[in-house]
């Protein structure tokens, strides 16, 4: 695997650029655990001083270090998108591969469900969820139910390659040598739903930060535990943008963009990689 | 029927054709087909056979001029003779390659959906193929389409029928009419009948055979079915591992193979009616990225001796019209 | 009844296809019975073009599919009673499938060997290490291949003709009394393929296993069969003694079927086709 990272680095041009951004992004939100300021604090520094010297990134109008603040908000974004993606997958690929691989009525029963979530909207659902936890809402609860509402559309394209995969002849060898059902779906099967499984990660991950930042934009979240749309309400609370105090958006915003940017760039040139065919067609078949 | 031309419709040269890959820094080359030289007469079947990785498939894509990368041709000539004029296929103007395509060579392929068209009828692919070169107004051109079905024992409504709405077999005799409409004088055919049943088989083979006996055309038949050569071809070509290894005429190469795969390769064949042990040849083609030094086929000969592994064998003319690449050739059999 | 180690007793095997308005039901196998018995082992070979159903039932032999109507009973049980993991687990020890194509029939992205240590795990009940290689390496030997060969290959990395006899090395290591061959040799180069078929020959010599082989050629069907079996669209048209059907055809499309093999001779070229 580390030699097919290494050679992705080398040849791959849009890997390294995915790379380079996602580091960069990740190491930058590593820095918050170097914090001279505990990130709710307000007013330890003068309030809108524009980017300098002494504040690389300026200060917030509730006099907060925008750097250090920063290095929070996108280490906890992160976080969240991580966690939604990892639940997510699981719960998609758990349900996708079962439902190829068994047909029949635990198929249907298990699609119906599925079908369910896909038409599910979205948005009305968190914020009516927000109004009725509003009191016990806080990131976690916030990060579960997004993970409960995102597994379903990349549950039916696993479910569609564990279908195709369940017909060919290899699983048949494997039912004949005494394979479990769960030995095949891991073993034989696994390795061909993992590039529908990376490229969707990166997807979900862009998906769930964007659904964060626009909740808590909006402000339907817990707003004292610093994310980057939490950053952007309180910027737009204290009308920053009108009071001429542009750095406090711009700097988020870039942020969330270098992240959105790396991680497509992953999934595309990752996805081309791992897609089985090219892989066989690199062994020299 | 076309005269009787002075000189091979077709000329193939020291031909060098190989698959040159560069991935992730890992260049591979596949020597698909190495130093071919084969020529075939107007008005004969000529069979080419060889087995999975035997390069007769790049063979006839470079004959055809179908050459995409990663495939290359490195060396040699493709050289066809149509009526008097001649054409190098890799060094052809595009629009006259255009022009010289089902006019003049055409192609059966294997699989008959691979050709006609499924969403249209099978009028239309005669129309999409051939209406150009037949250069006479639309009427006239289905008169013309439907008499060349009648003389192939087809029936004229097959042109109104959607592809699927036919037989396996009757598809591909279809696409036989369609490559033969334009009467052109050599016809590539790859692998026709080998995903039929041997009934069907049967009467596409049949049909084959009488189209070129009427038209005159010359027929490279490319197929790995030993039995389909011997009761079709005149002449027949045997690759093995990107050469040619033996050529002669169908009876001949039969009754007295020269070539020790050769001749491994007829005694092993399973007849009906003959129950008598048959024994394989040992060991497995070689992988073409990376061929054995000297002649391919030594580690797997019995015959093989110390220049089999240095030196790669010429092909020697062993008989009259028959040659074989080898330094230890078979004896020849009593007739 | 004591004594058949396969008895196909009559089944039949439809499909019901079209849309809510216009069921259709085709039928695949219809009425087709066959029997082997225990004490001789034999190689038993279906004939028959595409459509003659023949796959249908080999899939129906290895309980891969059920059939509509009729029974099939291996060694006096039922199949159709095979319920359970441990059941069919016994039943899938007894009988063993081989493909049509090696290529397909192993996970291009695994290495073989991986197969046979789960088969040698699973089926043969082997639990030691040095004991899986061992069942492994054995059957490996037995089709004239060797652990040291095949290990850690992957399937691209071996001819056909290899990969297949891994295969029947893999279908051999749980000991079945029963081989299901479908098409085994047709994806095989025609140099490849009389060793494969002779090995088949040899199993059943020397290792005492029934063999059933599917095949639509009916040169090689001639080589090795003891019975043979002409299907055509479902049924069953002419069967007994290989030799005697195949020299000898009664049925008109047995005879069809033997008229229309080309045999590698050219002199007898059919001078019209």
């Amino acid at each position: 695997m580390w030699r097919t990272i290494r050679d992705l680095l080398r040849f791959n041009r849009q890997f390294a650029a995915g790379v380079v951004l996602l580091t960069l992004v990740a190491a930058y939100s590593c820095l918050s655990f170097f914090s001279p300021y505990p990130p709710n604090d307000s007013f330890v520094v003068p309030p809108d001083v524009p980017p300098s010297w002494a504040y690389p990134m300026g200060t917030t109008s509730r006099g907060q270090d925008l750097f250090w603040l920063l290095s929070f908000a996108i280490r906890n974004t992160l976080l969240f998108g991580i966690v939604v993606a990892v639940i997510s997958r699981l719960l998609a690929l758990v349900i996708g591969l079962v439902a190829g691989y068994s047909g029949g009525l635990v198929d249907r029963a298990l699609m119906s469900v599925n079908d369910t979530f896909i038409v599910i909207p979205l948005f009305p659902i968190l914020v009516l969820f927000y109004f009725v936890m509003r009191e016990h809402m806080s990131w976690g609860l916030l990060a579960l139910m997004m993970a409960c509402l995102g597994w379903a559309y990349d549950a039916r394209l696993i479910r569609s390659v564990a279908m195709s995969l369940r017909t060919r002849e290899f699983t048949e060898t494997g039912i004949f040598s005494g394979m479990s059902t769960r030995q095949i779906l891991v073993e034989e099967h696994l390795p061909y739903v993992l590039p529908i499984v990376f490229s969707t990660t990166m997807n979900n991950i862009n998906w769930s930060i964007g659904l964060e930042v626009t909740l808590s934009v909006l402000g339907f979240t817990d707003i004292n535990t610093p994310t980057i749309g939490v950053l952007i309400y309180w910027a737009n609370q204290h009308t920053a943008l009108v009071a001429g105090i542009w750095w406090w958006i711009f700097f988020p915003v870039l942020l969330v963009v270098m992240t959105f940017v790396g991680l497509f760039l992953l999934a595309v040139s990752m996805n081309e990689h791992i897609d089985p065919r090219s892989r066989l067609g690199r062994t020299g078949t | 029927m076309n005269d009787r031309l002075p000189g091979p419709v077709l000329a193939v040269t020291d031909l060098r054709a190989y698959y040159r890959t560069k991935a992730f820094g890992v260049e591979r080359e596949v020597r698909a087909v190495d130093d071919v030289s084969l020529s075939i007469e107007a008005n004969e079947i000529y069979g080419l056979a060889g087995e999975s990785s035997s390069g007769k498939t790049t063979l006839i894509k470079t004959i055809a001029a179908a050459i995409q990368p990663p495939l290359e041709v490195l060396a040699g000539s493709v050289v066809f003779n149509f009526g008097g004029r001649s054409v190098d296929m890799h060094h052809v103007d595009p629009r006259e390659l255009a022009a010289i395509r089902w006019k003049h060579l055409s192609y059966i392929m294997q699989g008959s959906m691979n050709v006609l068209n499924p969403v249209r009828h099978v009028k239309q692919s005669f129309v999409d193929f051939a209406f150009r070169h037949i250069a006479k107004p639309m009427p006239e051109f289905l008169d013309i389409v439907r008499g060349h079905l009648q003389r192939l024992h087809l029936a004229p409504d097959v042109l109104d029928s959607y592809p699927h709405q036919l037989s396996g077999g009757m598809r591909q005799r279809v696409t036989i009419a369609l490559a033969t409409v334009c009467r052109p004088e050599f016809i590539i055919a790859d692998e026709p009948t080998t995903a039929l049943d041997v009934v069907v088989q049967k009467g596409v083979l049949a049909m084959i055979h009488q189209i070129q006996r009427e038209l005159g055309s010359s027929i490279i038949f490319v197929t790995h079915d030993m039995a389909v050569h011997a009761n079709l071809t005149d002449r027949l070509g045997i690759m093995y591992a990107g050469r040619l290894v033996e050529e002669g005429r169908t009876a001949d190469v039969f009754r007295s193979p020269r070539h020790p795969y050769t001749a491994h390769l007829i005694a092993s064949l399973p007849r009906l009616g003959d129950s008598a042990p048959k024994k394989g040849l040992e060991g497995a083609p070689p992988n073409l990225a990376n061929p054995p030094p000297g002649c391919r086929f030594h580690p797997r000969c019995p015959r093989a001796s110390d220049i089999c592994g240095r030196d790669t064998p010429p092909m020697v003319e062993l008989a009259p019209g028959h040659r074989a690449a080898c330094f230890h050739p078979e004896p020849v059999q009593p007739a | 009844m004591s004594g058949a180690l396969l008895d196909v007793d009559n089944v039949v095997r439809t499909y019901a296809g079209g849309s809510l308005f216009a069921r259709r039901r085709t039928v695949a196998v219809n009425g087709v019975s066959l029997r082997l018995e225990k004490a001789r082992p034999e190689i038993f070979t279906i004939v028959g073009e595409s459509g003659s159903g023949k796959t249908t039932l080999a899939r129906m032999i290895l309980n891969m599919v059920a059939p509509s109507a009729g029974a099939i009973r291996f060694n006096g049980t039922d199949l159709s009673t095979i319920r359970g993991g441990r059941a069919r687990l016994a039943f899938m020890k007894q009988v063993q499938p081989i493909f049509q194509n090696p290529f397909e029939a192993f996970n291009p992205m695994k290495r073989v060997d991986r197969y046979l240590f789960v088969t040698a795990r699973r089926m043969a009940g082997v639990s030691t290490d040095a004991g899986i290689v061992d069942a492994t390496d054995g059957a490996l030997l037995s089709v004239g291949l060797s652990l040291a060969e095949i290990r850690g290959r992957f399937p691209h990395e071996l001819s056909g003709g290899q990969l297949q006899r891994v295969a029947i090395a893999r279908a051999l290591i749980s000991r079945p009394a029963l081989l299901v061959a479908d098409e085994p040799v047709s994806m095989i180069d025609a140099s490849l393929r009389a060793s494969i078929v002779n090995l088949l020959r040899d199993l059943r010599d020397r290792l005492g296993v029934s063999i059933i082989y599917i095949t639509h050629d009916l040169a090689t069907a001639y080589y090795i069969s003891d019975r043979i079996l002409i299907m055509r669209r479902g049924e069953a048209v002419e069967s007994g003694d290989a030799r005697t059907v195949l020299d000898n055809p009664q049925h008109p499309y047995s005879q069809l079927l033997k008229q229309s093999v080309l045999s590698p001779d050219p002199q007898n070229r059919p001078m019209n086709f």
